[in-house]
């Protein structure tokens, strides 16, 4: 039973603040994501959780000790890194016997649990090779395995998967979930993979500029992104900037400068203000000449002209013009449309997030 | 036609790599087949390509076998232990010094960690007399001039700069990671130290240590200025017999080269250790 805490976390690099004031909580045994691009602040976030960089101000806690000013090696927290981190002068065996030795445990309990762990990562018959006789998934799953046979408090992974190919970074996605979910371990995964985020994580934090711009889980992120920032971070999303000029039952209206009224879900704009209208791919539907009948609405119906299109296996891609806005859209291969083509398409007001610029 | 201008061209690669081949072994064989001949021959005078006599009473007379009294001619064997004992020592404190050294250097911010590395560099950034000249001004009044303590402390100074070089390039070429893994799953600094970054430097350390330890025994400057006339290492007899005697100067030439190829075998053994592939 291990929860983390953090509190008030500041980081500064000179000028930079690469912690902005974080506050966090992980509870017992919860997969808590840490998303953002490049640069903003995961790996020193993590560092900081495990010892390896003191912050300037802020406490960190596990199971309400206070670990701030304890060192690395006695806080109890797993790690894995993005190149794996194995030590190459020992065997697979040897690397996850490491962390047993220096409890001093007896020699046959080691064994017995390096046989073990090695049994959930399905790595048995490994145990004598060296780190540079793996494939890259193997290795990453021995790091994984040497980071949870010493059944951690808490155990951090920062990018595991970012040095696989893609198909074997989608399989690891979902041995990790697995693993997670065996050991039961509160975990601290860092990503910059959207897809990645939703398919492992309890909870998502977005992070930008070393501070935290939404959490929660990840369809609610998904689908109701707080800002800007977030709605472009998740999912393929184009913008349409306008401003709000009023309200209809649960939607509010948005008129664009060239004079367009879009209706949308906005949940903390107000009259005049000016907003952007986060519109994804798979909330832009065709409306094909027989849909339209009597009983559609008229509302966020356009005319659209095809710009581009892509084919990308099991959709096309689309890149939808009207007025000075450009869409992007999917549809499926059998109804592909071409360049230059007039499109009629709906855009589902429910699934219209309206932000604050 | 492609298929002939590949063939062609592999053909030219393997031409101009033979060609390099024999060529860099003309440069390390010829001078030591010329040094072997001069060791053996009795007798060898111009115009003649070969000698006229071939025998071993050279290497006997260095290796103190047999009495000598060609001029010139000392037997080498003690300068040959003092030259080793003079090695080994330097090697030791050399790398007690550079491990530490080459480590802080490495992982640590150090105030001023480039002016101490130029500190070390020293000694060989400038020509050395000057520095030996002044050396040797201060061991004449601390009573070091011309004594063994003398001349070992010169070898460290000049065996530091390769030392603190190659350990710290060392340290440096260690992910830090690896070091951070094992304080994850509770190694303290130390152990983490001795149990994961000196095993993996290894190579390395041991590669600056023959560097430190062919360097002492060639070392000819400093020895001159601070050792001389008292203590007489290998390359000191070499220059006290080379003038007059060609013969004993490629005896002890081959002597002093035959620890530098042992060793440069060695080094090529270890760096081809298995473990070392891993780390790239
Ligand atoms: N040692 C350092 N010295 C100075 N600035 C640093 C240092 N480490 C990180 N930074 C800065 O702190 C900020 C956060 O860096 P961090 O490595 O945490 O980003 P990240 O989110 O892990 O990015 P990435 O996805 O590229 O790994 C960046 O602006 C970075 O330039
Ligand atoms: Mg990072």
């Amino acid at each position: 039973m291990s929860n983390l805490k953090l509190i008030s976390i500041l980081k500064k690099y000179g000028k930079v603040k690469a912690i902005d004031n974080l506050n966090l909580e992980v509870q017992d045994g919860e997969l808590v994501t840490l998303l953002g691009p490049s640069g903003c602040g995961k790996t020193t976030t993590l560092r900081t959780i495990s010892g390896f960089l003191a912050p300037d101000s802020g406490d960190i806690y596990i199971n309400d000790r206070r670990i701030t000013d304890i060192p690395p090696e006695r806080r109890g927290i797993g790690l894995v890194f993005q190149n794996y981190a194995l030590w190459p002068h020992m065997t697979v065996f040897q690397n996850l016997a490491f962390g047993l030795q220096m409890r001093k445990l007896p020699k046959d309990e080691i064994k017995r649990r390096v046989k073990q762990r090695l049994e959930t990562v399905r790595l048995e018959e490994y145990e004598n090779r060296y780190p540079r006789e793996l494939s890259g998934g193997q290795q990453q799953r021995v790091a994984l395995a040497r980071a949870l046979v010493l059944e951690p408090d808490i155990l951090l992974l920062d990018e595991p998967l970012s040095n696989l190919d893609a198909l074997l970074r989608e399989k690891m996605r979902f041995e990790i979930a697995r693993i997670h979910k065996e050991s039961g371990v509160t975990t601290v995964y860092v990503t910059h993979d959207q897809t990645e985020a939703m398919v492992i994580s309890d909870r998502i934090i977005i992070l930008n500029k070393g501070r935290i711009m939404q959490q929660g889980k990840p369809e609610d992120i998904y689908e109701n992104p707080a800002n800007k920032f977030v709605a472009s971070f998740m999912g393929n999303t184009s913008f349409i900037n306008g401003t709000v000029v009023g309200f209809n039952g649960k939607y509010t209206l948005v008129k664009t400068g060239d004079g367009l009224t879009i209706y949308g879900i906005g949940r903390k704009v107000k009259k005049g203000e000016n907003v952007v209208i986060a519109v994804r791919p798979e909330n832009v539907q065709f409306v094909l000449p027989p849909d339209i009948r009597g009983g559609m609405k008229s509302n966020n119906l356009f005319s659209m002209e095809i710009e581009r299109e892509t084919y990308i296996g099991e959709v096309v891609d689309y890149q939808l013009r009207i007025k000075s806005w450009s869409i992007r859209a999917k549809s499926a291969v059998s109804n592909k449309m071409t360049k230059g083509e007039t499109v009629k398409i709906y855009l589902d007001p429910d699934k219209m997030p309206i932000l604050s610029e | 036609m492609r298929k002939i201008l590949m063939i062609n061209k592999k053909l030219f690669i393997v031409t101009l790599e033979i060609i390099l081949l024999l060529f860099s072994l003309l440069l390390i064989f010829g001078p030591m087949t010329s040094l072997a001949l001069w060791s053996i021959a009795d007798k060898w005078f111009w115009p003649n390509l070969l000698p006229q006599s071939i025998g071993l009473d050279y290497w006997r007379q260095a290796l103190g076998v047999q009495k000598s009294l060609a001029i010139g001619a000392v037997s080498i064997i003690p300068a040959f232990f003092l030259s080793l004992m003079i090695a080994v020592i330097t090697v030791i404190t050399a790398m007690s010094i550079a491990i530490p050294a080459g480590y802080a250097l490495a992982k640590y911010k150090i105030p001023f960690g480039m002016f101490i590395f130029f500190l070390f560099l020293m000694p060989n950034a400038f020509p050395q007399q000057p520095i030996f000249v002044n050396l040797l001004d201060i061991f004449t009044k601390i009573g070091l001039a011309g004594t063994i303590p003398g001349v070992i402390i010169v070898h460290i100074l000049v065996g530091l700069v390769f030392g603190v070089w190659i350990t710290s390039a060392t340290f440096r070429s260690i992910p830090p990671q690896l070091e951070e893994a094992a304080r994850s799953v509770g190694a303290s600094g130390i152990r983490t130290f001795f149990r994961i970054t000196l095993p993996l430097a290894a190579p390395g350390l041991l590669a600056s240590s023959v560097f430190v330890f062919i360097t002492s025994l060639d070392e000819f400057t400093g020895t001159f200025f601070i050792g001389l006339p008292f203590v007489i290492t290998l390359p000191m007899t070499l220059y006290s017999s080379s003038g007059y005697n060609m013969q004993f100067a490629s005896v002890i030439a081959i002597i002093l080269l035959l620890p530098s190829m042992l060793f440069m075998m060695l080094i090529q053994k270890v760096l081809k250790a298995e473990y070392v592939g891993g780390m790239g």
